[in-house]
């Protein structure tokens, strides 16, 4: 609709109502219903795969063979080295990705892209491919040379090795993201106050990122429960000696005892469910219901 | 004293040259210009959080042009008081004078004079969070007045407050620089703070720095 001629405020008003009828009555807006159903339908298929699958592993076994299971030597001391194992690689990658989730979120530097392109190999490399990996590493004059002192290949110190070496990677993408998401003003100001960029990290930033700390901590014990790949290559799957909880169910499936690798899979899936529920209930902020 | 002598900053690809302006001692001069002309990164490098491509700087006749912001003896409120969120108001106080060693004592008497000459006794032992506008101005303030700085930067500090705690946060600024004696340098966009406040007021125009003469 063109005007071609002088119009007066209530002649304005009277167009400006026609054209918003005519905008209005074209106008139709589509359901909501298909998009939500959409969403519902999506989710839900996934979560009840992961629910089935549960499901159908606690069908699959029984008490007895459940506590068969936790009755077993060779089980118990798998479950009490990936106990130990996992809290010592958490711990170290903790250790590793606080430092560098900070460097790659506060400080530009030459080769950066690269120095992030290596941090995310071990999550992209396949686990059979870290194992082959580090098992040549160590046969390399350095690593024999590492060999004398603590013995690696074949042993428990490699099943750390082996663990930390992926789940320190999802460590350092978490702690990065935590930083990220710390507005740098506050260390600026701290500057100005008097402090060092040491002191200012301790006191400022690492305070505001223990719930990322707590995150990438649980990340890091949670992937090194499941890790079994790098370990079978690297240490070996021994009983009573390099046998972690995955390598466990490897071994009693191998033998055909698919209870008893249930039994323990079950076992592992409890871990993690405590060990994700910690994390909600200690990571909540006070203000959350 | 407050002095930028052809003065260079940049931020990003943004960068302006030949800036000069000369603040005397414990005058409360504001630097005005519109959004977005290098207000906040003049302001950065005066308080060495950017590094000066160009020129020197110096503050009460001492040059600082390459000294860490540490070094500079500035107290700085942030645009949006950037207060430390898991510190209460009285920790937010002391920390300047926490890093200094300060004597507990000390530290303890020199937190009830700014609490008391910032009226913000009675939220000491909270955190920033569910502070309002103002409250969080006058901590931020007062984090930055700890450690006596001779100097004070503020990057509009009353850019968020709603009108009736604009005037309030406005005469409580013109009263506690008067009392504290310090060369203040207050960064807005607002005419009407200028007016309010000033002693000097300088301009950023077409890339340069022009004191305005009233």
């Amino acid at each position: 609709m063109t005007i071609s001629r002088p119009i007066n405020a209530g002649q304005a008003a009277t167009l400006a109502g026609e054209c918003r009828a005519e905008i209005h009555g074209l106008h139709r807006v589509p359901s909501d219903v298909p998009f939500v159903a959409g969403l519902c339908v999506l989710g839900g298929v996934y979560v009840l795969l992961i629910a089935g699958m549960l499901l159908a592993d606690l069908s699959f076994t029984t008490p007895g063979n459940f506590l068969a299971a936790l009755r077993s030597e060779d089980i118990r001391y798998a479950i009490r080295l990936s106990l130990i194992s996992c809290s010592i690689t958490a711990l170290l990658s903790l250790w590793i990705a606080t430092p560098i989730g900070y460097l790659m979120s506060r400080y530009p530097f030459r080769g950066k892209a690269i120095f992030d392109a290596v941090l995310d190999i071990p999550i992209v490399l396949p686990p059979l491919v870290i194992g082959l990996s580090l098992l040549i590493l160590f046969r390399t004059p350095a690593g024999r040379f590492v060999e004398r002192f603590i013995p690696v290949t074949y042993a428990v110190p490699g099943i750390i090795l082996a663990q930390w070496m992926v789940a320190c990677a999802f460590a350092v993408r978490t702690m990065r993201t935590s930083f990220d998401q710390i507005s740098p003003r506050q260390e600026q100001v701290a500057l100005t106050l008097g402090c060092s960029q040491s002191q200012a990290f301790w006191q400022i930033v690492l305070p505001q990122a223990r719930r990322g700390i707590l995150a990438a901590g649980t990340l890091a014990w949670a992937r090194a429960l499941g890790e079994f790949g790098p370990i079978l290559i690297f240490c070996g799957a021994t009983r009573m000696r390099t046998e972690v909880m995955p390598t466990s169910v490897f071994l009693e499936l191998s033998v055909g005892n698919i209870e008893a690798a249930v039994a323990v899979s079950l076992l592992m899936v409890i871990a993690a469910v405590i060990v994700l529920l910690l994390v909600r209930a200690l990571g909540r902020p006070p203000w959350n219901g | 004293m407050i002095v930028l002598e052809n003065v260079t900053v940049r931020a990003g690809t943004f960068s302006l040259s030949g800036l000069s302006l000369e603040i005397p001692t414990g005058q409360y001069g504001v630097l005005m210009g519109r959004t977005a002309c290098g207000k906040t990164t003049i302001l950065e490098t005066i308080c060495g959080l950017k590094p000066a491509r160009a020129g020197r700087i110096i503050l009460d006749g001492r040059e600082v042009t390459h000294l860490k912001a540490a070094e500079r003896g500035i107290g700085y409120v942030p645009q949006d008081g950037a207060l430390f969120s898991t510190m209460t108001v009285r920790q937010h106080l002391a920390f300047a004078l926490a890093i200094r060693n300060m004597p507990d004592e000390s530290t303890r008497m020199r937190v009830a004079e700014l609490a008391r000459l910032l009226g913000i006794e009675h939220i000491l032992d909270r955190k920033p969070l569910g502070l309002s506008g103002g409250e969080q101005q006058r901590v931020a303030l007062g984090r930055a007045l700890a450690a006596r700085p001779s100097i004070l930067c503020l990057d509009e500090p009353l850019g968020c407050l709603d009108e009736d705690t604009h005037g309030e946060v406005c005469d409580l600024l013109k009263r506690v620089c008067r009392e504290v004696a310090v060369t203040t340098l207050h960064v807005t966009h607002s005419m009407s703070e200028a007016k309010k406040l000033a002693d000097c007021t300088f301009r950023i125009d077409g890339g340069a720095i022009r004191h305005v003469i009233e």
